[in-house]
């Protein structure tokens, strides 16, 4: 049994202890803003946060969050309330949509830990989050956009 | 077209699924006939009290209901044509609510592929709006007992400004929901400076729900009572199963039983591959039990294709004279005459189309009749190829069409939702098919490798004499029956070249093909105009000359080109030649203003800084793109800056034209920079996006400048166009800033240093 908090809610968890924490948000909570992509750690769509840390859903296992907080896009802010959230709207990032969640939950960890991220933190934090629509250099303004929002 | 190459046995079949097909040009895009039709499922705008047309719907609460019938995979399609029904209108946004339509061939053409919803449907979304406001106005004026002329609408309200009368559009509904609905021909449309939405920046509808997680992609439906499935299928194409031991598979828990399918018969289509279906209670046992399938496989024929080995024998096979698709004057006889030659051959390797969301759909099968939800470009064939896969009619075929998670060309081709209703039938529940980032890669509709050979006499001034080009490779028409390439893949790029050049041969042969081919961003354009823009920038070179004003010289003043009068029976990407014509003064300009916009001519190139230019007509529309790179010293390439210049035509969502360019330029520097599938004993060597590698946030262009020519023209693609030129112009930019002329893609396999 796994005990831990998914947006808030207490959870207990007895299912396979290896299965991804991307697995349990999407088919046994139905929290499907949490997207697949890849599998392996190398595409981002399904970032989520543990503990406030920007972490890869597809490559947790269950049996790491005994105690852990996590937090989904789902539950990211209320109605689409947090600043990166804001800028992602105002300067219209995305096109398809379905890699946002997982870039928009990089940058909200990315701007927890450094407020004025410049062009290479940008890169640092983002290079795991892939867009195949192309959408990098919205999302760079986007970024800066919410990191001047909040100082 | 792609039905000539077909035998007769297989017409009908292929005849419904390419009827709504990619790049046929279809006879009727839009139904004549919209109500003739009994809906497969019916809308809120179907029910809403007055429906002018199968598009659009009111209430009398006012709220307006807009179907869109093409899928969204980014493009912002799903908002911007339900834009051209408001706005003729005159609705309040806010008061519109977007609908997705199921595939319904009622909706006239659903493919959403070619970069031609807008082309092919503005029209008809002008006609809904219209109607809808034309009824409004004379159930208003017979109210009010004024003449329909002095009648107006402003806002969602029908307005008589001389006695200053107004009544919303919902009080209106009732009455002019008994109206008969006007015809085409005596409808007012709005003139453009009266145009509210058309042409301006606005959010797309689902912006808001994408940022919050709660937009739904195909991943995202869950039916009650519902299993997962997970196939390998075979590695090989059209392999079979030798011996299948999941012993070790039954004992993951959730992990239910396994299926063996039947294994795809050529042509391919876009049936099911087969292989062996792994059913579970949820998508991770699913997952876990397939791991643990031990399946020998009978890998047939295909087991021979190597990659390697096939790029050589392809560059000795553009070598050799092939099909003349294209004769202007007499490049034999030109050549004939001496002088300076110059010839070069490119070679661009296969790859992947790698949306974001892999291929996924839900499929629920009961009683003879099938529903599916699946992220699809095209509804009708989805209907048309579950049909064929569970044998009933395709009008039992319910397609529900989700946001798409990327697409590309990829989701066109409905081989998961076939899988999803073959396997829905067997277990009698509903079925989640989820395919896994390497199945996507190892078993796509690739984006076909090829070679291409150029060869040219030039004048004194190093301009073509006679120009012959060829091209090589395994084509889409394979997937459908056709061993050599169908017309349309001629005609992106082949066929079309609009350098003003006395003699030119386009010539063009198939390869052997040994796995599904399909279409990617762009298409065949992508492979045509690496080689045709390098090689123009290749003979500029050789003169000394700067590539922009050569480019311009090689074009001259400009002019509408009669393909046909050269032997092309050009398909124009299934639109009238005459209202868009090849017309290389609208290339002229796109370059032109290229020149203006970007940094062309104002550095000098070298010490590991170039610039590249190149401009390509496709998908109607011209597109001149300028890049800049920064090699160092350890051979990496860094693209500060691309410029794209594009006349579409007329726009109805700016901001959203501007992302597909900018987009566009991404997609192409990636695929240019890494993008390549490789095959070894017919497996796929790639499996997940450490080995197809695509552009991220620190390998993409940094800034991409996106400037529209406005020439008033009609409204043409946006999607595709701006990947071709972008490849070129990178190639001609690696080659400014560092003097090597690499002929083949992916560029990262040249040592630049």
């Amino acid at each position: 049994m796994v005990n831990l908090t998914v947006n808030g809610k207490i959870r207990a968890y007895d299912g396979d202890p290896d299965m991804p924490l991307l697995w349990y948000v999407r088919d046994d909570l139905r929290l499907t803003g949490t997207r697949f992509g890849c599998g392996a750690g190398l595409c981002g769509a399904c970032t989520v946060h543990v503990e406030g840390r920007a972490v890869r859903s597809c490559q947790t296992a269950m049996r790491t969050l005994e105690g852990k907080k996590v937090v989904t896009i789902d539950a990211l802010s209320v109605n689409g309330a947090h600043p990166v959230q804001r800028a992602w709207v105002a300067l219209n990032v995305p096109q398809c949509g379905y890699c946002q969640s997982g870039q928009i939950m990089s940058a909200a960890a990315l701007l927890a830990t450094t407020p004025n991220p410049t062009d290479q933190d940008i890169d640092r934090a983002m290079t795991g989050n892939i867009c195949r629509c192309g959408t990098y250099q919205r999302i760079r303004a986007a970024i800066h956009m919410a990191a001047k929002e909040r100082a | 077209m792609i039905i000539e190459n077909i035998s007769l046995s297989r017409r009908r079949f292929l005849g419904g699924v390419l009827s709504a097909g990619a790049f046929v040009i279809a006879s009727r895009v839009v139904p004549d006939e919209l109500f003739a039709q009994e809906a497969i499922f019916r809308t809120k705008a179907d029910a809403a009290a007055l429906h002018p047309s199968v598009y659009l719907g009111i209430e009398p609460d006012g709220t307006v209901f807009i179907v869109t019938h093409r899928s969204e995979m980014g493009t912002g399609i799903r908002t911007s044509l339900p834009l051209v029904a408001a706005d003729e209108l005159d609705a309040n946004w806010s008061r519109v609510r977007i609908e997705q339509g199921v595939g319904d061939t009622r909706y006239g053409d659903q493919n959403t592929d070619g970069s031609r919803s807008i082309r092919d449907f503005y029209d008809a979304f002008r006609v809904a709006g219209a109607s809808a406001k034309s009824m409004l106005i004379t159930a208003a004026a017979t109210q009010w007992n004024v003449p329909a002329s002095e009648c107006s609408a402003v806002d969602h309200e029908i307005v008589h400004a001389k006695s200053g009368k107004k009544l919303g559009f919902g009080a209106l509904v009732p009455a002019a929901a008994k109206l008969p609905v006007p015809k085409k021909d005596d409808l007012q449309f709005k003139a453009k400076t009266a145009w509210k939405f058309v042409g301006k920046e606005r959010p797309i509808y689902d912006l808001k729900d994408i940022t919050t997680g709660k937009a739904p992609f195909g991943l995202d439906i869950y039916r009650e009572g519902m299993v997962y499935a997970s196939i390998e299928h075979p590695p090989v194409l059209g392999g079979t199963v030798k011996s299948l031991d999941d012993k070790d598979a039954l004992t993951v828990k959730g992990v239910s039983q396994t299926i063996t399918l039947d294994t795809v018969k050529p042509p391919v289509q876009f049936q099911a591959l087969g292989g062996v279906a792994v059913i579970a209670t949820n998508t991770w046992a699913a997952m876990q039990g397939r791991k643990k399938l031990k399946i020998d496989w009978n890998d047939g024929p295909h087991a021979s294709f190597n990659s390697e080995p096939f790029k050589q024998d392809m560059i000795a096979r553009v070598k050799q004279p092939a099909k003349v698709a294209r004769n202007l004057g007499n490049v034999d006889a030109e050549f004939a005459k001496g002088g300076k030659v110059l010839e070069a051959t490119y070679y661009t390797p296969m790859a992947a189309h790698a949306s974001m969301e892999p291929p996924a759909a839900v499929a629920e099968f009961r009683n003879g009749k099938v529903e599916v939800w699946t992220p699809t470009q095209n509804p009708q064939a989805v209907q048309e190829t579950v049909a064929a896969a569970v044998g009933i009619d395709k009008k039992n075929v319910v397609c529900h069409v989700t946001l798409l998670g990327g697409a590309f060309g990829r989701k066109s081709k409905p081989d998961f939702a076939a899988e999803a209703a073959i396997l829905s039938k067997r277990l009698g529940k509903p079925v989640k098919v989820i395919w896994t980032r390497e199945d996507d890669i190892h078993f796509d509709f690739y984006h076909t490798t090829a070679a291409v050979y150029h060869k040219a006499t030039v004048d004194g001034r190093g301009k073509p004499t006679a120009w012959l080009q060829r091209s090589v490779f395994p084509p889409i028409g394979s997937t459908f029956g056709s061993p050599e390439p169908l017309s349309f893949e001629l005609d992106m790029g082949l066929t079309d070249t609009a350098y003003d050049v006395p003699n030119i041969r386009a010539e063009n042969a198939g390869a052997p093909v040994h796995v599904r081919i399909g279409w990617f961003r762009a298409v065949a354009n992508n492979y045509h105009a690496f080689a045709a823009h390098s090689f123009a920038d290749e003979m500029a070179h050789a003169a000394g000359r700067d590539t922009l004003e050569f480019l311009l010289d090689m074009i001259g003043p400009g002019k509408v080109i009669d393909l046909k009068a050269q032997g092309v029976n050009y398909s124009n990407y299934g639109a009238p030649i005459d209202k868009y014509p090849v017309d290389s003064r609208r290339l002229r300009r796109v370059l032109e203003v290229a020149g203006e916009k970007s940094n062309w001519g104002k550095r000098k190139p070298g010490n590991g800084w170039g610039i590249g230019i190149a401009a390509h007509r496709s998908f109607n529309t011209y597109v001149a793109s300028v890049v800049e790179v920064e090699v160092d010293a350890q051979g990496r390439v860094r693209i500060p800056r691309i410029d794209q210049v594009a006349d579409a035509g007329v726009f109805i969502n700016p901001d959203r034209v501007r992302s597909q360019f900018e987009g566009a330029a991404v997609m192409g520097a990636g695929l240019a920079m890494f993008g390549e599938i490789t095959a070894a004993n017919g497996r796929i060597q790639q499996n997940n996006f450490d080995g197809f590698q695509v552009a991220r946030m620190n390998t993409a262009p940094v800034q991409v400048n996106v400037h529209f020519v406005e020439s008033g023209n009609l409204p043409t693609g946006v999607g595709e166009p701006g990947v071709p030129p972008v490849i070129a112009a990178l190639g001609n930019a690696i080659f400014a800033a560092t003097g090597k002329r690499v002929r083949e893609l992916p560029f990262s396999r040249t040592k630049l240093v």
